[in-house]
């Protein structure tokens, strides 16, 4: 017999950046629909871009989101450069994938920490969890802080750098400055370790799911500013062909946009597609420890991307270091160039996954065309295929406790809703009628 | 700019801090949780009441302190803001989006309609302001800070001057005296390269000078900007063109009345010759 039809509705998701609600209608027979409401206002980037300098895309691009604006940065640099046949020297590309290592960190300890952790032990923040566990976020404090320092030096500033060019850098600090956080680099890394610990005995929900994870790869390193597209279902692409491969779909029950791979439907991207597809490119400490955690890829369990981010943070301490000590000075801080008309694109990996960028740009360097995908709007469908699968087996719990998993398990993505320029506005009233 | 001591409150009870966003990207709020030395600190001091980005603990209001990010630019926007006005016994707009319409203003410009079709598939599902406004726009604000981000330590002053009952101390000259106090070069003079930096509101500590840049202005106009004599340089003696000035002052604060008016100045001339 039909059970009577429930319904779980989250207005206003916490600890996620951005604006988002959730709406799931359900009963004893399975879960009927699953939606994800993105309500965050549009922002118009991508017609606003249209007349804009080609070298203010940086700068424009990284207001998208304040929590990953050099994610955005870089995928609008490598895209103007595609455009302009421009090739960073080994230095200029080190000291970039050296910016990156601190987004990774500061965002990474900013999720696990602040927005992740809260949910395993039951605590509504981390000001919260403090009280208990002043250890725990006084580390993840510290290590965020080491991330930022990096930003900092290399790009300015935290949120918005102001240092990265097409071609370059305006200017690149000295070794000195960059040996000068040898120190708290290295004491990071200890905490970072004991974070990572500590994360992989936190309570998981048992939760194996089956993705296909798209990510940059490439042979000789974990994936950042570069590589070819592939996931673990056979595909393997040039940045070129993203929009060949992929596209963007309206979907009945929601007014919000989902990125499709086309012909195979959702996929998944961010810190567990990188891991599984690229764990061997991982350092071998890193891989070690992963092992004697029991933490080896593949990872498929979502509540368990928080230990994934702990190891990636664990890899961008070693990376940034190695970086530093084989610092080479640029020739130059950054290679002129030239506008002229063009088109190119490009994609790096933002702490929350692929984010893909094309533009194209008149004769006077003017942008004509621009083109942003962000990973949250990757990710979207599979936050609800990942409900979908995952309620049946949660079903018996109290509506409340039901609740605030579903609410985790769209935080295990860490999704960036600020950054979904692609977004639909949603109206509430105009949601599906209620059966409750 | 030490925090531990200013930041011990003499309010007699523990007061309520809220954080609203409206349309932005989240960075100004997170500039509140990059305070790691801070934060713990705040935390005694302050009670978080609402906070959507860091908590999942929501408290009713009212409130005595919010923070306010972001531009309204939806009609939903236009009532919940009224209604954090009614909540809060003293509010607080942060950063450029919040104090000067934010990036996305430059539809004020424009026509949203096209730019709602260039961005979406289905524009009907849009309702979407044709433009965006500042906080000060709709509702009495009693303390603005500027910035694009907002500088966290400005933003801690503000609250602890709000727990001290005192003024919030926040210069209010242009970059070029934070260069000057930075013993910076100055790239106009010794570069030619164009900076913003002579009507450019203090906090970011000149950044963009001390990495060999010319300033683009995040920070928006410091009081009494003298725009007009700057554009002139600009297009005078470093040869840029007009529509690079008008780049300059549209961007991240185009609603600040002085940037607003010597933007639509210029577009008017340029139009003129045309
Ligand atoms: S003012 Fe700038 S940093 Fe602040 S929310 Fe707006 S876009 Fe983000
Ligand atoms: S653009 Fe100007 S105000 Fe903004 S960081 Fe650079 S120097 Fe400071």
């Amino acid at each position: 017999m039909a059970g009577k039809s429930k319904t779980i509705k989250v207005d206003y998701l916490a600890r996620v950046e951005g604006e988002g609600a959730l709406y799931i209608r359900y009963d004893d027979h399975g879960v009927h629909e699953v939606q994800l409401k993105i309500f965050e206002p549009p922002r118009f980037f991508e017609a606003f871009l249209r007349g804009r300098d080609y070298t203010e895309a940086p700068d424009i691009t990284a207001r998208i989101c304040g929590i990953c604006p050099v994610a955005y940065q870089m995928s609008a640099l490598h895209a103007m450069e595609n455009a302009l046949g421009l090739v960073p020297t080994e230095p200029l590309r080190n000291l970039r994938r050296l910016l990156y290592c601190g987004e990774w960190i500061e965002s990474h300890m900013l999720h696990i920490s602040m927005l992740h952790a809260p949910d395993f032990l039951g605590y509504p923040n981390a000001v919260a969890m403090a009280k208990d566990h002043p250890e725990v976020v006084q580390r993840a404090l510290e290590i965020k802080k080491t991330g930022n320092a990096l930003v900092r030096l290399l790009g300015g500033r935290e949120v918005h750098p102001i240092n990265v060019r097409v071609g370059g850098f305006y200017r690149v600090p000295g070794l000195e400055s960059f040996q000068a956080l040898r120190p708290q680099l290295l004491e990071a890394h200890t905490l970072a370790e004991l974070m990572t610990r500590w994360a992989a005995g936190l309570p998981f929900p048992h939760c194996e799911q089956s993705y296909e994870c798209v990510a940059l790869s490439n042979p000789s390193e974990y994936p950042m500013n570069e590589g070819r597209i592939v996931s673990n279902r056979g595909l393997d692409i040039s940045v070129k062909d993203y929009e060949k491969h992929f596209r963007e779909q309206q979907v009945p029950h929601s007014t919000a946009l989902h990125s499709l791979l086309i012909e195979r439907g959702a996929y998944l991207v961010g810190p567990m597609a990188r891991y599984n597809l690229s764990y061997p490119q991982l350092s071998g400490e890193v891989r070690s420890l992963a092992e004697a955690l029991g933490f080896r890829a593949p990872c498929n369990n979502p509540f368990k991307s928080i230990v994934v981010r702990c190891l990636e943070v664990l890899y961008a301490l070693e990376e940034a270091l190695r970086l530093i000590d084989t610092f080479q000075p640029p020739d130059e801080p950054y290679l002129a160039v030239e506008p002229r008309e063009a088109s190119g694109c490009a994609a790096t990996e933002a702490p929350r996954g692929l984010l893909y960028h094309r533009y194209a740009m008149n004769e006077q360097g003017k942008i004509t065309f621009a083109k942003i995908v962000a990973p949250t709007s990757q990710n979207q469908k599979t936050i609800e295929d990942d409900l979908r699968l995952m309620l049946p087996k949660f079903m018996h719990l109290p509506e409340q406790q039901l609740q605030g998993l579903c609410e985790r398990a769209i935080r295990n993505y860490d999704p960036c809703i600020s950054c979904s320029t692609h977004f639909l506005q949603l109206h509430l009233q105009h949601e599906p009628k209620r059966i409750s | 700019m030490a925090a531990d001591s200013q930041l011990i409150s003499r309010q007699p009870h523990k007061p309520k801090l809220a954080v609203w966003k409206f349309t932005s990207c989240d960075g100004c709020q997170l500039s509140l949780l990059d305070c790691e030395d801070e934060l713990l600190l705040l935390g005694q001091e302050v009670e978080i009441a609402y906070f959507m980005e860091a908590s999942s603990k929501v408290e009713e209001g009212p409130y005595d302190i919010s923070l306010v990010e972001g531009s309204i630019t939806t009609p939903a926007d236009l009532l919940r803001i009224q209604e954090v006005r009614r909540q809060s016994k003293f509010l607080v707009s942060i950063g450029a989006c919040a104090t000067a319409g934010g990036i996305q203003a430059l539809r004020n410009f424009a026509d949203v309609v096209e730019f709602t079709s260039v961005v979406y598939a289905e524009p009907s599902y849009i309702h979407t302001l044709k433009e965006s406004t500042p906080i000060a726009a709709h509702v009495p604000v009693d303390f603005e800070l500027q910035g694009c981000p907002i500088n966290k330590l400005q933003l801690l002053e503000v609250i602890s001057a709000f727990l001290n009952s005192r003024a919030p101390q926040v210069s209010s000259h242009s970059v070029c005296i934070e260069c000057k106090l930075k013993n910076n070069v100055c790239v106009w003079v010794a570069h030619g390269t164009p900076c913003m930096g002579p009507v450019t509101h203090a906090g970011c500590g000149a950044l963009c000078p001390s990495y060999n840049r010319g300033c683009y202005a995040c920070y928006g106009p410091k009081e009494n900007p003298n725009g007009e004599s700057l554009c002139h340089w600009w297009e005078q003696n470093l040869g840029a063109d007009r529509s690079t000035v008008i780049e300059n002052l549209r961007n991240f604060n185009s609603l600040s009345p002085h940037f607003k008016e010597i933007s639509q100045d210029r577009e008017h001339r340029q139009k003129g010759k045309s």
